[in-house]
């Protein structure tokens, strides 16, 4: 039995807009195992980005408790929820984020000067198959390239969790796949913890688990029994 | 329209602080211009109105002594309106509150009918009964600094005789708005008074029954007054007159238009200043907002909105903030009016102010700041128009960022990379970066030119007091005397040096260009009162020929071995041809240097003097002052040091005023520079932060990440602000330099860092100011929105 890099016990999230509530995450209790690949599928609306940001250090829930590993997050201040960030979570975004006035080298750069053992921009680059353009800006780069930045830029500090909230959203099928190729690759090779949020049903297929969401709430789980290669894919 | 109203209110609703930023720096232009330009016409207006109630003279001459009945002459001189004959006598008094002699200029008050030209303004009592030797009204200024009340006694030694006087009024007069005592070049109320007597009694004392020693003449409104001067000299030369000059060489008047130039140099240059920066901020802000606006004016456009109704939109931004920055200005500026104008009305002895308002100002004012505004939109608004509506619904396309330099030098490497990040933004948008760069450096520039008024003054202090004027005192004479009389001063208990000085009243002329100035005989080796040139090295007197002041020698058109034309007034008013031997560095008035033997034979007598200077043992200075203060011959003595004290701290408030409203305002722009592009930048990099945030950067982090970029440039700025600064500097001391008064280009080193001080500080504190928004970032909602 692998050990939980997250356990969630009753995570609850209720925002205040206007004069309504609006419940976001409902009594959500959750365990995530190491080296896991989990896709997070459901509606707008339905919770996948609120519990991704919690877990990301990015939010705080309303009631509730979320531990990583053996720290609890819904404990920790602002600082110290930077500092969590700084360590163990990478993020990838649906639009890259990607600092325009930094080259791909630089970019990934930006995130090993501030981590505390993380493998050199170009090792990071090479994982997603970018090395021959790590000297080029953002703006000439395409969609793709721009993501495989972002997600080498995430890895780039050997995280312990891969946070993707839609990170092939903006994309062409034949470029999302590479994204989630190289996803794929980060997780085999370095172990890392990956959480996908996706619109796309067809990515579920390459996931260890799958959790399915409505109205805050996790409605149905699926594991898979072997993760289909991203040959497979197609949308 | 009016939804589009609405949207430009909420707009600046949320974007106020910025607003305000921007419509401070406006206010700025609008305060300075009101402030500068109000306080001249206000004291304009109030000297004007003071010179024409008290019947303010507009020709005066001194003559040794000529028959009343020659004022039926010149008052039919043409151009003549009214001429007043009177006495004018300097004498020495001894003041119980002051153990150096004190110097009183006694002028009469006529008995009956009453004084009708300059008009004494009676600030308390009254003026002296018919033929009361011993009443006296004293110049307002000289009875605050001796403490002198009605029924206040002092004694005076008139034509050799001590006789005790009592005060029975106080006054001001629109001849004496700036008092200087004889020789002396700073005014010092402590040590030189103006005292009123009647008529017939300083008539007895120095028998001049039925005679005048001095005349003003009022002139008609369409005379001329050169030809009005020149026929009263003819008038006069057969009784002693010495040339006769108009207003503008009156001392009291001169140095009275020397203090507005200050005024109007201000009125020149900061609301330039400001308006420049404000153009470069309303350009950076717009241009901000419409690009933020992109999508919303693609799909006004899209609705059928014209281009037109659209940019007016934007135009309103820029609108409101000329709105709010000429209230803001013009309040402000009306208040510091008042107050630079009651600063100066009590400098320049006004008995009352008359402040002008003037609703021209603020309609100038605001119009000036919305050309600026206006000016400041066009590139925005061009973008507005240009925009196709189909291109303005996409996003914009990303910006393209370059190495800063070729890849090959590999130099990029070698910073960090938010190091590179901050170098490729300022790279990347090089007239942002050269624009806030100006802003800095004119923030810094305002301040050191204030700072020069204090660094120049000083300069001019210590080379007149410490370098050229080292004697203690000087013994003025009220008749020139023999040579000898400097040995007996030098006698005198305390003395250890004594030099000679002879003063003799000429006009001095080149071609038409002529001046009334004194001539000063001195040893060719002077060391008490010592003769420099422009690098502060003394000079020695050349055997034969004169030496000038160098603005004089300006004035004049003429260099050194050309020859001027010298009208001796005194004597046997010759005129001479003279070579200009030496050309000499001072900063009060001009004057002409020669030899005390040179002299002496251009005035073909015996070498003669007017005053002696000394140099004093301090321990006995007393006894040396006390014997000087019962010598008749002697009319007065000046105390350069005492005087010195006194004008520092009649000037130090001054200064510190000017040097705060100058300070004030160069934060102002240093802040709203910072404040204002920090703000632009915050708004640009939003995304880019937030990611850094994500990635694990701490809030710190960010804002240094941030705030590098505009500490950079505010200290690229800072050479440039000290260039700008000297270059204003130079700017003043030209429009500030004249025949009162001029000073070298002097700035400390300590004014450059002070300057640069206060504009860092500015900016940090607009730094702490956006500190609180960038903790406030929203990481989640920025990175969920595209770009």
């Amino acid at each position: 039995m692998t050990s939980s890099v997250f356990t969630a016990n009753a995570l609850t999230k209720t925002y205040i807009s206007g004069e309504m509530q609006v419940h976001a995450l409902t009594n959500v209790d959750l365990e995530i195992a190491e080296k896991e690949v989990v896709v997070l599928l459901g509606p707008s609306g339905s919770g996948k980005t609120t519990l991704l940001n919690i877990m990301g250090g990015l939010d705080h829930p309303t009631s509730g408790r979320l531990f990583f590993r053996d720290l609890e997050l819904t404990r920790l201040d602002d600082r110290e929820l930077t500092s969590y960030r700084r360590q163990h979570v990478g993020f990838v975004f649906q639009f890259y984020n990607l600092v325009p006035s930094l080259t791909a080298y630089e970019n990934v750069a930006l995130v090993t000067e501030i981590a505390d053992r993380p493998m050199r921009p170009d090792e990071a680059l090479s994982l997603v198959g970018l090395e021959a353009r790590m000297h080029n800006f953002p703006a000439q780069l395409s969609g793709g390239e721009q993501q495989r930045v972002a997600i080498a830029r995430a890895i780039a500090k050997r995280p312990a969790v891969l946070l993707c909230d839609e990170p092939t959203g903006a994309l062409d099928s034949k470029t999302g796949i590479r994204v989630i190729e190289a996803l794929l690759g980060v997780n085999r090779q370095l172990g890392t913890t990956t959480l996908i949020i996706t619109h796309n049903a067809s990515i579920q297929t390459v996931a260890d688990r799958v959790l399915f969401f409505t109205d805050g709430r996790i409605s149905s789980e699926r594991r898979n029994e072997k993760r289909a290669a991203t040959a497979e894919l197609a949308w | 329209m009016r939804a589009l109203d609405l949207k430009l209110f909420r707009d600046l609703t949320r974007l106020w602080a910025q607003a305000l930023a921007i419509s401070l720096v406006i206010a700025g232009a609008v305060a300075t211009l009101v402030l500068a330009v109000g306080s001249i016409r206000s004291l304009v207006e109030t000297r004007d109105a003071y010179y024409e109630r008290n019947q303010f003279a507009d020709v005066f001459a001194q003559v040794k002594r000529a028959p009343k009945k020659l004022l039926e002459q010149i008052e039919e001189i043409p151009g003549v309106a009214t001429a007043e004959a009177r006495i004018v006598k300097l004498a020495l008094l001894d003041m119980p509150d002051s153990r150096e002699p004190v110097t009183g200029q006694f002028i009469s008050l006529p008995d009956e009918p009453e004084q009708h030209l300059n008009r004494i303004y009676l600030r308390s009592g009254r003026t002296p009964e018919l033929g009361r030797a011993e009443e006296v009204v004293v110049y307002d200024g000289f009875a605050v600094a001796h403490d002198l009340g009605l029924g206040s006694r002092f004694s005076a030694i008139l034509n050799g005789r001590k006789q005790e006087l009592i005060v029975v009024g106080t006054a001001l007069s629109p001849e004496f708005i700036y008092t200087i005592g004889p020789g002396e070049t700073i005014t010092d109320n402590r040590r030189f008074g103006i005292i009123w007597m009647s008529e017939k009694a300083l008539a007895n004392v120095y028998n001049l029954d039925g005679a005048f020693s001095s005349v003003t003449v009022k002139l008609l409104r369409d005379a001329s007054e050169s030809e009005v001067i020149k026929r009263l000299d003819g008038l006069l030369d057969p009784y002693g007159g010495q040339a006769a000059y108009g207003r503008k060489d009156l001392p009291s008047h001169a140095w009275g238009e020397h203090g507005l130039d200050m005024l109007r140099n201000m009125s020149r240059t900061l609301p330039a200043i400001f308006l420049v920066v404000a153009i470069f901020l309303i350009n950076q802000w717009l241009n901000r907002i419409v690009t933020l606006d992109r999508e919303q004016i693609g799909l006004l456009k899209a609705l059928g909105y014209r281009n037109i109704s659209i940019a007016a939109h934007y135009l309103k931004f820029v609108l409101v903030l000329v709105a709010i920055g000429t209230v803001i200005g013009g309040i402000a500026g009306t208040w510091l009016g008042a107050y630079v104008t009651g600063m100066y009305g009590r400098l320049l002895n006004l008995p009352f102010l008359i402040f002008i308002r003037s609703p021209d100002l603020y309609v100038l004012g605001g119009a000036l700041s919305l050309v600026a505004g206006i000016a400041g939109a066009v590139r925005a608004l061009r973008a507005v128009t240009t925009l196709p509506p189909a291109v303005a619904m996409q996003p914009p396309a990303p910006q393209r960022f370059r190495h800063v330099l070729p890849a090959a030098l590999a130099i990029d490497r070698l910073a960090s990379q938010r190091t590179m990040m901050m170098l490729r933004n300022v790279s990347h948008h090089p007239v942002r970066a050269v624009f806030t760069m100006l802003g800095m450096a004119l923030a810094t520039a305002i301040i050191i030119v204030s700072q020069f008024l204090i660094d120049t003054t000083e300069d001019l202090i210590n080379v007149t007091y410490f370098i050229s004027e080292r004697q203690a005192a000087s013994v003025s004479f009220a008749e020139k005397r023999p040579l000898n009389v400097v040995n007996q001063i030098a006698r005198l208990p305390g003395v250890l040096t004594a030099e000679p000085y002879r003063e003799l009243p000429v006009r001095i002329r080149n071609g038409s260009v002529e001046r009334r100035i004194l001539i000063s005989g001195r040893p060719r080796d002077a060391d008490l009162r010592r003769i420099i040139n422009a690098d502060l090295h003394a000079v020695t007197l050349p055997k034969n020929g004169i030496a000038i002041s160098a603005w004089l020698a300006g004035i004049l058109g003429v260099h050194v071995g050309d020859f001027v034309e010298v009208d001796l007034l005194e004597g046997q008013r010759r005129t001479e041809s003279l070579p200009v031997a030496v050309l000499i560095e001072d900063f009060f008035g001009i004057q002409g240097m020669m030899d005390l033997e040179s002299l002496a034979r251009l005035m073909r007598e015996a070498p003669t003097v007017t005053s002696v200077s000394v140099m004093l043992d301090d321990d006995k200075s007393d006894l040396f002052y006390r014997t000087v203060k019962s010598m008749p011959a002697v009319s007065g003595v000046g105390v350069q040091r005492l005087s010195l004290v006194n004008y520092r701290t009649l000037l130090a408030p001054i200064e510190t005023s000017m040097a705060t409203i100058y300070s004030g305002f160069a934060a102002l722009i240093a802040f709203g520079v910072v404040y204002s592009s920090s703000r632009i930048l915050l708004s640009e990099r939003a995304r880019e932060l937030a990611s850094l945030r994500v990635l694990g950067f701490g809030r710190g982090e960010v804002l240094v990440i941030l705030l590098m970029e505009l500490g950079l440039l505010t200290l690229l700025a800072q050479p440039f602000g000290w260039g700008a600064g000297y270059l204003l500097a130079w700017f003043m001391r030209f429009n500030l330099a004249g025949e009162v008064m001029r000073g070298r280009l002097i700035i400390e080193h300590s004014s450059y860092a002070f300057a640069s001080g206060i504009v860092l500080a500015a900016a940090v504190i607009s730094a702490l100011v956006v500190r609180n928004r960038v903790n406030q970032l929203d990481l989640v909602a920025v990175l969920k929105t595209r770009d």
